[in-house]
């Protein structure tokens, strides 16, 4: 990569992976469950939580050496607060049936590990640039789990993909719906999505044997 | 003895190398190995564990056929209502086997073949013995469904349920949950409209549904959360002429089958009778609660509060769950105080369950999951009282 050093990619590309987020840190799983039975919110989700944490990570990165250690947590608080406000109201205006259906799991990205985590952990101590990185990191990492899990959850429990019905139609008996299928109901259960993730990190830890623990 | 000595040779001839354990299973299971279990959950057994699993297999025979007829008798006598007048009468005839046995045994086979399958591709795959502990599970899982269920979905429940249930906590005797129920769980959850109403409790009735000769198979539970009045009589409870999933409904086998596993203390009695106990305390709860007035006769729940305390003891899966799951021996409470405790909770929730969801009648499979995660908790807390009374003890006597 000439666009960015060595060091910068590690920022990005570390979380996808070995450092994720959600399958390593095991963070960020409340909404992970919540709001994975569709596609679409998982993307709407994933892409949120990344505008938050890459700003944030600017704004707090830019403030590092202003913020009085003793208030930091109340200081982050209140900035990650305004940003989740900007783009809830952002996603009513321009995406009104999502909104509803993401309802209060919007709202509680301000309550999600992974942002308080990185700002303490990270941009506290690094300029903005490196944040900023951090930041798009860390929430494509937590984005990719999002993804994969929508994907399985939508697939098997609703038949659909981003809303188009890509086995076919289960009233009308059409595609695969014709030779007896039927939709998962369970996938659509948040315990299921719980499920997938404890896949997702287990087919992780048998292909990367340094990441079991003792 | 051929064949033993052929099994033997070959045993030998591929031992240590990627396909012997498969040669081990069919080894062991057709003829008394030369070794005891050395590990696990069942070590304090002095047989080899698959000798163990064959007698709880025994057990669950006379329930297996009783299933196969019952499965044609639902049938027959859901088309033809006079066949009821005279259960015996009609009764053991060909009819009733042939159809029985064409519905029963490929679910059978279906869940040998594809959890065996899975168990193999383990054993291989983290190269040790395969675990005997589907033989049982994978008789368990025919007959714990409803008649109807397409193949493929038991097949996708049985590849959950021995993959998530079972392997990824280490394989047998280390898991949590019961695999069976576990499998059940998924069906029920997965394909809600498979496992549950009344048009799958008897073959036919899903494809027939809509047209002008419809049969309904609604079980006896059914009908009570409607607040309906069952058509069958206490015997036909008893005995077992009513539907329900395929091997669950004769009381009367079932017991059988209790005695058996109690004579040769393979399961444990401690638990049954807690259960049993349980179940009585939450049925005289609820009867008192009718008695006292304290719920209206057009409740949703009165139909099924209402209903004689020890009716419960015989109609739904009940006793089949308390007697073949419940004694699980992995998965239950391991000490005897805290098998009391686990039992009574199994038998008291169940009712608590069939009361109050009237949408799913029966209890005994989510009562039974949920004590399975108590379990380890029971234990502890048991021997911990233990340590301390004992600490106690020492005091006194050194004091």
């Amino acid at each position: 990569m000439a666009l960015l050093s060595k060091k910068d990619s590690r920022l990005i590309l570390d979380p996808l992976a070995d450092n994720n987020p959600i399958t390593i840190q095991v963070l960020g799983i409340c909404s992970a469950l919540a709001i994975t039975a569709q596609l679409k919110a998982s993307i709407v989700m994933a892409l949120s939580v990344m505008v938050v944490l890459a700003v944030g990570n600017v704004v707090i990165s830019l403030l590092r050496n202003v913020i009085p250690g003793k208030i930091r947590i109340i200081a982050q608080l209140i900035i990650v607060a305004a940003l989740v406000i900007i783009v809830d109201q952002v996603l009513k205006a321009f995406a009104y049936e999502l909104s509803k259906q993401l309802s209060v799991f919007i709202g509680l990205i301000i309550t999600n590990c992974i942002i308080m985590g990185r700002f303490e952990a990270f941009a506290l101590a690094n300029k903005p640039w490196r944040s900023f990185l951090d930041g798009i990191g860390n929430a494509a990492g937590y984005g990719l789990i999002l993804i994969i899990v929508g994907f399985f959850r939508e697939l098997l429990g609703s038949g659909t993909l981003l809303g188009f019905k890509v086995l076919g139609d289960p009233i009308a008996k059409t595609g695969l719906y014709a030779f007896g299928y039927e939709n998962n109901g369970f996938m659509l259960l948040s315990p299921m999505a719980l499920i997938v993730i404890g896949i997702i990190i287990w087919v992780q830890r048998s292909r990367n044997k340094t990441l079991i623990e003792e | 003895m051929g064949l033993k000595q052929n099994l033997h040779k070959l045993k030998e001839k591929y031992a240590g190398t990627k396909m012997a354990p498969a040669f081990n299973a069919l080894h062991t299971f057709l003829y008394t190995p030369n070794e005891t279990t050395h590990s696990g959950s069942h070590v304090r057994v002095v047989d080899d564990l698959k000798r163990t699993m064959n007698t709880v297999i025994m057990a669950l025979i006379p329930c297996l056929i009783f299933g196969i007829f019952n499965a044609g008798y639902q049938h027959y006598a859901a088309i033809d209502n006079t066949l009821r007048l005279d259960p015996l009468g009609n009764f053991f005839t060909w009819d009733n086997f042939m159809l029985g046995a064409w519905k029963v045994l490929p679910l059978v086979i279906v869940s040998y073949v594809v959890g065996l399958g899975v168990e193999f591709i383990f054993a291989i795959i983290k190269k040790h013995e395969v675990e005997e502990g589907y033989l049982v599970t994978g008789m368990l899982v025919p007959l714990i469904v409803p008649i109807d269920i397409p193949l493929w979905m038991l097949t996708v429940a049985v590849i959950f349920g021995v993959v998530i249930g079972k392997e990824v906590f280490g394989g047998t005797g280390m898991n949590i949950l019961n695999p069976a129920l576990t499998i059940r769980a998924f069906l029920f959850f997965a394909y809600p409209t498979w496992m549950s109403g009344d048009k799958v409790w008897v073959e036919g009735a899903q494809a027939m549904a809509g047209q002008p000769d419809a049969i309904s198979g609604e079980t006896i539970l059914g009908t009570l959360a409607a607040n309906g009045h069952p058509v069958y009589s206490l015997w036909d409870m008893f005995w077992g002429f009513i539907p329900g999933s395929v091997g669950e409904t004769s009381t009367f086998l079932i017991l059988l089958g209790a005695l058996f596993l109690i004579f040769t203390k393979i399961g444990s009695w401690r638990i049954m009778l807690s259960a049993v106990i349980g179940a009585i305390a939450m049925g005289l709860i609820f009867n008192g609660v009718v008695n006292a007035g304290w719920i209206e006769n057009g409740s949703k729940f009165y139909g099924l509060m209402n209903e004689t305390w020890w009716h419960h003891l015989i109609i739904g899966g009940l006793a089949f769950g308390i007697v073949y799951m419940a004694t699980d021996p992995v998965t239950a409470s391991q000490t005897n105080k805290g098998k009391w405790i686990y039992g009574f909770f199994i038998g008291f929730i169940s009712i608590m369950i069939r009361v109050f969801n009237p949408a799913y009648p029966e209890g005994v499979m989510l009562a039974i999951l949920l004590m399975n995660v108590f379990a380890p908790t029971i234990d502890h807390y048991v021997v911990q009282g233990n340590v301390r009374k004992r600490l106690k003890r020492l005091k006194v006597k050194t004091a």
